[in-house]
């Protein structure tokens, strides 16, 4: 792509609480930064994974729930004025002659950066696949995890799988578009909103949607072309004759391409100094969940610890030369004014 | 102590000590049986510390609550007696306990 990179000092890649924290610890130190994830918000797991439920293990707040922790970094990063590009992945990374990192997402969006920072938790959030042997086959083709064209499934027979708001949602979306949609979920009771739910019943009780209770154990079809989905449900094994499955049961962490960029991994982690949080790569950082060293704990807490030394080692390769004076945010006049305090 | 049995899918038997007011899956988690990911550490927030209950014990777990069955849609092969191990408690009535873990936890 022929688009001009977008040069920032630092990449974070992974907005969940310790990228949202490193913003800022970065910038105490004048650096800027650029933030990708996958997600179309910010958060990362305490977003996805649990934004109401209850963190006990903050310094200085008792209890405090995944989004009001996610909230609460946000706010503080603010005067860093961080930038964020959501609903993509870093896909690579490349080291150029000047010494930058080149990193491009799979949306083709590039960045030049001098320090990269990986933030990305237990890697990035991607769709659960039905466990059906061969699926891979028909993905892409006729099964889907996310719906970019509405009209591409006009007259087309859908089956949409699960139970939450996009299962429901995706129901009534196509229901009017698709010649004929099938929702099937594994038991009555809906998560998703109850009015979404009450509509889906209604046009379910209408015959305009087939609502089935089940769960997909096989596909059956060639060539990547879907004919019907095998299930399994209350009252034994049955068919449901389609052209395309859509599941929607939910997403799950996987390291993704983080593994290919060539740097030192153990078990799964990012191995880095446990002085600056560097990885086996100049100038690429890793904090957080995705990391190890000796004694390594997964806690915020220690993500917290990581992203302030990651960015005193990242000023010296940023600011090459330049003396970092150690200043506490209580009584520096020079941190007031970046944060607007002063 | 009560002792939890973990059954995977070959029939491999694994019988571990629990402790009182432990849940089932940091009993696994920490004798080290495998089949059991708790990829959340125990937020009820991942389903994959999905087990079976032994039909002779599903009456004493009760049953699942609605935050957990909500979880459960995001497990793989959902049967009647299935749980998250997470969400349940060991008690000295659960003594001798006999959970199966599913042929994979997605």
């Amino acid at each position: 792509m022929a688009e001009t990179p977008v040069e920032t000092d630092a990449l974070i890649i992974g907005a969940g609480p310790i990228g949202l924290f490193a913003v800022f610890e970065l910038g105490l130190v004048d650096i800027r930064a650029h933030v990708v994830d996958i997600l179309d918000r910010p958060g990362g797991q305490c977003a996805e994974l649990y934004p109401e439920k209850p963190i006990y293990d903050i310094p200085a707040l008792p209890v405090v729930s995944g989004q009001e922790l996610t909230d609460r970094l946000i706010e503080q990063s603010k005067p860093f004025a961080p930038q964020f590009h959501f609903g993509q992945i870093i896909e690579t990374l490349t080291r150029c002659q000047d010494g930058r990192w080149l990193t491009v997402s799979d949306l083709g969006t590039r960045f030049l950066a001098r320090v990269v920072v990986i933030a990305a938790g237990g890697g990035s959030f991607q769709p659960k696949r039905p466990p059906v042997p061969g699926i891979e086959a028909f993905e892409g083709r006729s099964v889907f995890y996310s719906i970019r064209r509405m009209d591409s499934f006009a007259g087309r027979r859908v089956l949409i799988v699960g139970g939450g708001d996009s299962a429901l949602d995706w129901t009534l979306a196509l229901q009017p578009v698709a010649e004929k949609v099938t929702l099937m979920h594994r038991r009555e009771q809906f998560r998703g909103a109850p009015g979404t739910v009450a509509r889906v019943m209604e046009l379910a009780g209408q015959g305009k949607v087939d609502f089935r209770l089940g769960q997909v154990t096989g596909l059956h079809g060639h060539d990547g072309q879907l004919e019907a989905v095998a299930a399994r449900g209350a009252d034994g094994e049955f068919d449901i004759a389609c052209d395309v499955l859509l599941p929607f049961l939910g997403l799950t962490m996987k390291l993704g391409p983080v593994i290919d960029w060539g740097l030192e991994l153990e078990d799964g982690h990012i191995v880095v100094d446990v002085a600056t949080f560097e990885t086996s790569l100049p100038g690429i950082f890793a904090i957080g969940d995705i990391n190890t060293y000796p004694g390594k704990l997964k806690l915020i807490l220690s993500g917290f610890h990581e992203a302030a030394l990651m960015a005193h080692h990242a000023h010296g390769i940023v600011f090459p030369g330049e003396r970092l004076v150690f200043q506490y945010t209580t009584s520096s006049s020079s941190i007031h004014k970046k944060l607007g305090v002063a | 102590m009560p002792k939890v049995t973990y059954i995977d899918q070959d029939g491999a038997r694994r019988e571990v000590e629990a402790q009182v007011g432990e849940t089932v899956m940091e009993a696994a988690v920490r004798n080290q049986v495998p089949g059991i990911e708790a990829d959340c550490g125990g937020a009820c927030a991942c389903a994959t510390c999905h087990v079976y209950v032994h039909a002779d014990w599903t009456k004493v777990t009760g049953n699942a609550s609605e935050m957990e069955e909500d979880m459960l849609d995001f497990a793989y092969d959902v049967r009647e007696n299935s749980r998250l191990s997470c969400q349940l408690r060991v008690s000295e009535e659960l003594d001798g306990l006999v959970v199966t873990t599913p042929e994979r936890q997605f």
